[in-house]
């Protein structure tokens, strides 16, 4: 008896690694066939033309998506300043005020300000800053943005400052310096690499974002380098075009889907590398 | 006389010292809260703008199966039952996937090229933007789909609420099999190790040690990964096919509560209407809100104990 269920038990086990990995294996599949769509479809788009012209109306041929990207580039600068500031100055509080009452309520609105639909954070900038400056802005989509990124930067911060031990903030206070200059001198700079880190993942997402720009930075088909004016971004272009009927646009949306999967991949990659180099061990 | 006055820079720095202190202590706690307040006042706008619908429509809202923008009647629950029927149905579908994906890394290959290749894709599937998924789902899911449809069937409309749950669970599996992993590396190695000194197999071990003990980890990453499929707006909005009726199957076209407001938002005419759309953002935010605290204080739990 004992030998026939022992069998039966190693064939169990030996199914259920199977099919543990074969599941896993399936999961990649779509990361798979996306990259090959865009890369097929996309590829063919590039050429230098392509990022140094505007788009061209329906029946014209070529046409590029400068636009898009100096927008895109502008967003995120708007959005970066404020976030990057109050995320750091939010971040260090967390971490140095763990267990107090007002850093548990900070903590939860931060989880719950990133758990908040993008789209809504959409609808907020157009309360906020639309509607009081009477039109759609790159300032507004920056904002929106900015609302995104801030929690994220909170939490790395928060993180980074964590795994610094507590010796090394011990020691500088030990020596008379005093807590503002020790935060600054010498526990900001132990982190910096960490909070480098979240701040670069964070513009990846966020310069991805789509559904925060709808009716803030709205869209734009010529080149605008004016922060109270409309303006393109990457993947409003490629929402505008994948989403109309002519084939000549969706051309130009595999292109700029090319160039913004290759954006956040390389963003990606590279902080990946540089967290490996910067990584400073205590 | 020399010593005198170096005692008074003394007291000077160290009264200059003091204001920056102070100074310093004030911005970082106003920085926090600003968070806070930022909170409040995205609940509290979202809240006044909505008044209008509110007033007229009341709890009525949520129930009344016609939006019709022409007439001026507006009534949420063809959206509420688009978005949860996409959310579940996706939830579903990536479940399986991310367990496997969890108990892969997290029990199998803990380290090694299998590990650290499984990891990465699954980081880069994260990094994907939302708009990509949409636009891949639209040229390629939804054809698919709509062969399958014709060889069934079923009228091929190709994008509906399947098509969505589909994209919308290969954007989820990520997310949820890296809760799920964390949780599952909590599980304390000496009570797996008892088991295999009883004699029971990896397979047994993992499914009558390691999974119940981190089930509740593993429903907290199931939560926080439905709320994020709840508010995912754009991949769905390309493929849900925008209709304002009550969804009749799981084949047919219809909305979600992110989608509507993506679609009708910058086109909305008259007070009512915008009125209409920022409530259900209103409910949209408030779902949410609820699930991520629900998902995050169970993490937290969890966590401490171990």
């Amino acid at each position: 008896m004992t030998r026939r269920t022992s069998k039966l038990r190693i064939t169990k086990d030996r199914g259920f690694k199977t099919l543990v990995i074969c599941l896993s294996f399936l999961s990649m599949v779509p990361l798979l066939l996306i990259l090959y769509y865009i890369i097929k479809n996309g590829l063919p788009a590039l050429n230098w033309d392509f990022f140094k012209d505007l788009p061209r109306p329906v029946g014209e041929k070529g046409g590029g998506i400068a636009n898009a990207i100096i927008g895109s580039c502008i967003l995120v600068v708007i959005a970066s300043q404020p976030s990057i500031i109050l995320g750091i100055a939010a971040g260090i509080f967390l971490s140095d005020h763990k267990g107090s009452r007002v850093a548990y309520w900070v903590g939860l609105a931060v989880d719950v300000l990133q758990g908040t639909p993008s789209i809504i954070i959409g609808i907020i900038a157009y309360l906020w800053v639309v509607i009081p400056m009477g039109g759609f802005s790159a300032l507004s989509g920056g904002i929106a943005l900015g609302l995104m990124m801030l929690p994220m930067i909170i939490k790395a911060t928060e993180e980074t400052l964590n795994l610094i031990p507590a010796s090394l903030k011990e020691a500088s206070l030990a020596l008379g310096v005093p807590y503002y200059r020790t935060i600054l001198k010498v526990v900001l700079p132990a982190g910096v690499s960490g909070i480098m880190t979240g701040v670069l993942i964070s513009i990846a997402r966020v310069g991805g974002e789509t559904a925060p720009l709808l009716f803030t930075a709205f869209g734009n088909a010529f080149m605008n380098w004016n922060a109270t004016k409309p303006v393109n971004a990457l993947p409003l272009l490629i929402y505008n075009y994948a989403t109309s009927p002519y084939p000549e646009w969706h051309r130009v949306a595999w292109g700029a889907s090319c160039v913004l999967v290759g954006l956040v991949f390389t963003l990606n990659i590279f902080v990946r590398i540089m967290t490996r180099r910067w990584k400073v061990t205590f | 006389m020399e010593n005198h006055s170096s005692v008074k820079i003394a007291a000077i720095t160290r009264h200059s010292n003091q204001k920056a202190e102070f100074a310093f202590q004030k911005i970082l706690l106003l920085s926090a809260l600003a968070i806070l307040i930022l909170l409040v006042a995205i609940f509290l706008s979202l809240l006044f703008q909505s008044i209008d619908s509110l007033k007229i429509f009341g709890f009525s809202f949520v129930v009344r199966k016609t939006w019709d923008p022409v007439s001026g009647n507006f009534g949420a629950l063809p959206f509420l039952v688009g978005t949860l029927w996409t959310s579940f149905l996706a939830l579903l579908i990536s479940l399986p996937f991310s367990l496997a994906l969890a108990i892969f890394i997290g029990e199998y290959y803990k380290e090694g090229i299998l590990h650290s290749v499984i990891k990465n894709v699954t980081d880069l599937l994260a990094g994907i933007p939302s708009i990509i998924y949409g636009f891949w789902a639209l040229f390629v899911l939804v054809p698919i789909v709509r062969g399958f449809q014709m060889k069934f069937g079923i009228f091929p409309y190709g994008v509906g609420i399947f098509t969505a749950s589909l994209i919308l669970s290969v954007m989820i599996i990520p997310y949820s099999a890296s809760i799920s992993r964390e949780v599952i590396s909590l599980v304390p190695s000496d009570i797996k190790e008892a088991a295999f000194s009883l004699g029971a197999t990896r397979q047994e071990v993992i499914t009558k040690v390691v999974l119940p003990y981190a089930r509740s980890g593993i429903g907290a990453g199931a939560l926080l990964a439905l709320g994020r499929a709840l508010g995912e707006t754009m991949a769905v909005t390309m493929v849900i096919g925008n209709s304002n009726l009550l969804p009749g199957s799981l084949f047919s076209p219809g909305n979600t509560m992110a989608s509507v407001i993506a679609n009708e938002f910058t086109e909305a005419t008259g007070r009512l209407h915008v009125s209409s759309l920022i409530e259900v953002g209103l409910l949209l935010f408030l779902v949410t809100l609820v699930i991520n605290i629900m998902g995050k204080y169970i993490i937290r739990k969890i966590s401490v104990e171990a």
